[in-house]
């Protein structure tokens, strides 16, 4: 089966059902984070009717948007947690459906690097903490053993904690096929639909949407770093409060890849997981994120003194990176509450489940989570029937250690030389059920203008390529206008 | 098309078509080399001059005031004519050992095996993320270079109403391509207490009615989507706000070397240009050097010069050594 089975739902596509509603399904889900995309592609596979309805136009616009693509072990979790267990059957999920989806993994295998005494006398409470989480592969290694390694990280550094299993994906890629796999499954999306309001008449939602009403039975909340707002516009009350934290990150031009292998992790402290040296899937070494507490839940923007600073640090475990040039800067935002376990409300009167507070390993256990979301719905009685013979769904590789698009003949032009995006490549991402509704969109769907130049090359053949297909485009006009 | 695939007996491969590439090509066959491949990753010939749909092309080496795509066209005539051949859309991936390039064409991916290569593969400016400037990620942010492509060969401007950062040669040449394209720049920022070049600027600048703000740097870039204004402040802290609808950096060449960066070739991290001996050759002396990749960023005739003395190297090279197999 192919796009033929896939419902990209456009507002003059009416639904039967409800006589009102443009849409009615067994399940809405707000939010097209990867929470989000993760519980849409859960639900449609276990036989119910799904809508996810997003108000950017696309996915990926709030805390999915930029992220350190680290698929956790958990060895560090809050032990006995929700979110211990979420991130672990996240991990195993990710692990048994990744090849079928075509979605890449890197197995870098991650370092806690001690450069201090007093980081090394934390060491035991990690063990025993890794231990508890049932991550009983970790491992001392001593200074020599860690340079053999990382033969480029400064020989300052002390002992390491080796975590084998820890490893690195594609934070967008990753999202993408959940949800596509879900409308190739007969489930539903509303982009540019933001939910501002909404009833329950005991059996069923009522959405209000900027795109029309969504009928429901079930209600998940995954809008993020929307999540109380939405709680409490809907649902009329919420328990946490968002605390939007963001992280920066810069990261360096590919040649600094053959510098490292693995993840480089900070001893853990209270508030934050620290700064990470990291390989990224595409092929770059990348140093961040920082924690910086702000009122916006939406301005990911970057400072320079920050990212200078970030850059030093990575020197000063990395040497050799002074001499690699810069490839980009980002930033990303945690949906923090005042909290710091995962805020997931489960309120059964009203058939709404909030999965709130999904802080700092959201990408690892999205899917996780979506499979709690299963249980509680099962636990509420819902008795979906399992599709018999789910449509496998696969997403282009963009991961720099598997083939691309380019390798294989036929692909007309290459768009972006830095990165090597085909037209073909392009061009697809702009078709089929769940095209690009945005330039960011397509971005995080070809790679195009992430690489060293930053668009000096491409932009121009891009903005013609995506000339009016866009509300926001590259170009903002012709030149004879 | 060539196929670069199927090109057999390769004497010199040349990477880039621009006016080092070209020149050098010219040149090698008109001393007699036999093979000569230009291999261009671009569906089109001729680098960067192709979009700078303004003069002074040409001065040196032809006697004539030209538009950068009439003397980009002219380099092809020229090298066609000498029996150059030109391979488009072909992007070398990787520099081997000895010569030995792989490369990426619609029509496949394999390698090709050359006595000799020059990289000519230019430089490109130095974009806003590596200046680690403040601020959102958001549309009309863009470079000189980019904004010329889409103006000079798409129609379309990326902004009406941009700040312009930096005061080089190039954003001399930005503020003409503005003009020309209807768009208004409401500020030109540098950072240091003068322009880089001090009387052309200036003049044109207030020409064209641009405030100039030394001493000057962008601290945000603010919007939602799309660039809505700057904050800069200037060397006394003062802070303030600038309405535009983009930000365009302009200068700070650095060279295309990525092929090298990735390679075996000796890299000088400090102007991130290969390593080179007198003769303009690398490390491995199979390859050799020319053009803007090691002199950011030298006029178009500048380039053209060393395109063809480089290529004076080579020949010799070949003649004194064609029985020396650097090659597999
Ligand atoms: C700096 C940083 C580093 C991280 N590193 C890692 C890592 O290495 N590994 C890992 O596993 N996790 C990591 N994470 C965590 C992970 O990115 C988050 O946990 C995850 O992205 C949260 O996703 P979400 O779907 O809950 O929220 P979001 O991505 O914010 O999605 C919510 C969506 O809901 C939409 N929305 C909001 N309100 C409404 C409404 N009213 N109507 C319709 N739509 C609405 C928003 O537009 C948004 O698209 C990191 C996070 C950050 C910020
Ligand atoms: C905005 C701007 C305005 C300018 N204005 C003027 C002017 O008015 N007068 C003047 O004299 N000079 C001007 N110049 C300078 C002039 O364009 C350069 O000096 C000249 O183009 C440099 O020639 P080159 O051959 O070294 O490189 P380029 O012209 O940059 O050519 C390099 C070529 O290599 C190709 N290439 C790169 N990597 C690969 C790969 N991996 N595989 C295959 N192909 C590859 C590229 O596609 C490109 O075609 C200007 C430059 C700019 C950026």
């Amino acid at each position: 089966m192919n796009s033929k089975n896939c419902n990209k739902t456009t507002p003059d596509t009416h639904k039967k059902g409800s006589s009102s509603s443009l849409i009615s399904a067994d399940i809405a889900i707000i939010g097209g984070g990867v929470v989000g995309c993760a519980v849409a592609r859960k639900m449609a596979l276990e036989g119910a009717s799904v809508v996810l309805i997003e108000k950017a136009p696309d996915i990926l616009d709030g805390a999915s948007k930029g992220n350190s693509a680290i698929l956790h072990t958990g060895f560090d979790a809050p032990v006995d947690s929700l979110e211990q267990k979420c991130v672990q059957n996240g991990y195993d999920e990710y692990i048994k459906i990744h090849e079928s989806l075509n979605l890449p993994l890197l197995k870098t295998s991650a370092l806690v690097a001690a450069w201090s005494k007093e980081e090394e006398d934390r060491f035991p409470d990690i063990f025993k903490k890794g231990v508890n989480n049932g991550v009983k592969d970790l491992c001392l290694l001593s200074r020599k053993e860690i340079l053999n390694l990382e033969p480029s990280l400064a020989n300052h550094i002390r002992s390491a904690i080796l975590v084998p299993k820890e490893y690195v994906i594609d934070p967008w890629s990753a999202p993408f096929a959940y949800l596509k796999q879900a409308l190739e499954n007969g489930g539903q999306a509303l982009f540019n639909a933001e939910v501002t309001k909404g009833r329950f008449d005991g059996t069923n939602w009522y959405l209000n949407t900027k795109q029309g009403e969504v009928q429901a039975g079930y209600v998940i909340n995954c809008a993020g770093l929307y999540g109380d707002i939405l709680d409490k516009n809907v649902l009329g009350s919420t328990q946490f409060q968002i605390k939007p934290r963001k992280g920066q990150f810069v990261v360096f031009d590919k040649a600094a890849r053959k510098l490292l292998s693995s993840i480089i992790l900070p001893v853990p402290t209270e508030r934050t997981k620290g700064i990470v040296l990291f390989p990224t899937i595409f092929g770059n070494i990348v140093v961040g994120p920082t924690a910086e507490e702000q009122e916006s839940r939406s301005n990911a923007s970057v400072d320079k003194k920050t990212l200078t600073l970030l850059v030093e640090q990575a020197i000063e475990k990395l040497p050799a990176l002074a001499k690699m040039p810069i490839t980009a800067t980002y930033a990303g935002i945690r949906p923090a509450t005042e909290k710091k376990h995962y805020r997931v409300i489960h309120n059964h009167d009203k058939n709404w489940i909030t999965l709130g507070g999904i802080r700092s390993t959201g990408l690892t256990g999205a899917l996780g989570l979506a499979c709690h979301v299963h249980d509680l719905l099962l636990q509420q009685g819902s008795d979906f029937k399992k599709l018999e013979t789910p449509v496998t769904t696969t997403v282009p590789n963009l991961a720099e250690h598997l083939p691309r698009d380019w390798a294989r003949e036929g692909y007309e032009e290459i768009i972006c030389h830095c990165e090597m995006v085909t037209k073909r490549e392009i061009t697809a991402a702009m078709k089929g059920c769940l095209p690009a509704g945005s330039i960011d969109g397509l971005k995080r769907r070809t790679r195009a203008t992430m690489g060293r130049c930053q668009g000096f090359y491409c932009s121009a053949r891009l903005a013609e390529l995506t000339k009016e297909k866009f509300t926001n485009t590259i170009g903002v006009g012709e030149l004879d206008d | 098309m060539i196929n670069p695939l199927k090109y057999d007996n390769c004497d010199v491969a040349i990477i880039g078509s621009g006016p080092a590439g070209l020149a050098a090509a010219i040149a090698l066959k008109k001393q007699g080399v036999n093979r000569v491949l230009v291999l261009e990753r671009e569906s089109e010939a001729g680098g960067i001059p192709r979009h700078c749909g303004h003069p002074p092309f040409g001065v040196l080496e032809h006697a004539r005031v030209m538009t950068g795509p009439s003397y980009a066209k002219k380099n092809i005539r020229t090298a066609q004519n000498a029996g150059v051949d030109m391979a488009l859309k072909t992007s070398v991936t990787a520099l081997g050992v000895k010569g030995e390039l792989s490369i990426a064409s619609p029509l496949g991916t394999g390698t090709i095996q050359a006595k000799r290569v020059l990289i000519a593969t230019g430089v490109r400016e130095t974009p806003r993320s590596a200046r680690l400037i403040s601020g959102s990620r958001l549309l009309g942010i863009s470079t000189t270079g980019a904004l010329q492509s889409m103006v000079y060969l798409k129609n379309l401007i990326p902004f009406r109403n941009p700040v312009v950062v930096g005061t080089e040669i190039v954003s001399f040449s930005a503020l003409f391509t503005c003009k020309k394209a209807g768009i208004h720049p409401v500020a030109m920022l540098e950072e240091k207490p003068k322009p880089s070049i001090m009387q052309p600027l200036q003049k044109a600048a207030h020409l064209f009615g641009v405030p100039l703000f030394l001493n000057t740097q962008i601290i945000n870039i603010i919007g939602k989507d799309r660039v809505e204004a700057v904050k800069v402040a200037d060397i006394e802290g003062n802070i303030r706000k600038i309405d535009c609808d983009g930000v365009l950096f302009t200068g700070l060449f650095t060279p295309e070397s990525s092929l090298v960066s990735m390679s075996h070739l000796k890299l000088d991290h400090n102007t991130k240009s290969p390593v080179i001996d007198e003769f303009n050759r690398c490390s491995d002396l199979a390859y050799y050097a020319a053009g803007n990749l090691l002199q950011p960023l030298n006029i178009a005739g500048n380039c053209w010069r060393q395109g063809r003395k480089t290529a004076s190297f080579i020949a010799k090279d070949l003649k004194e050594n064609a029985h020396v197999n650097l090659g597999k």
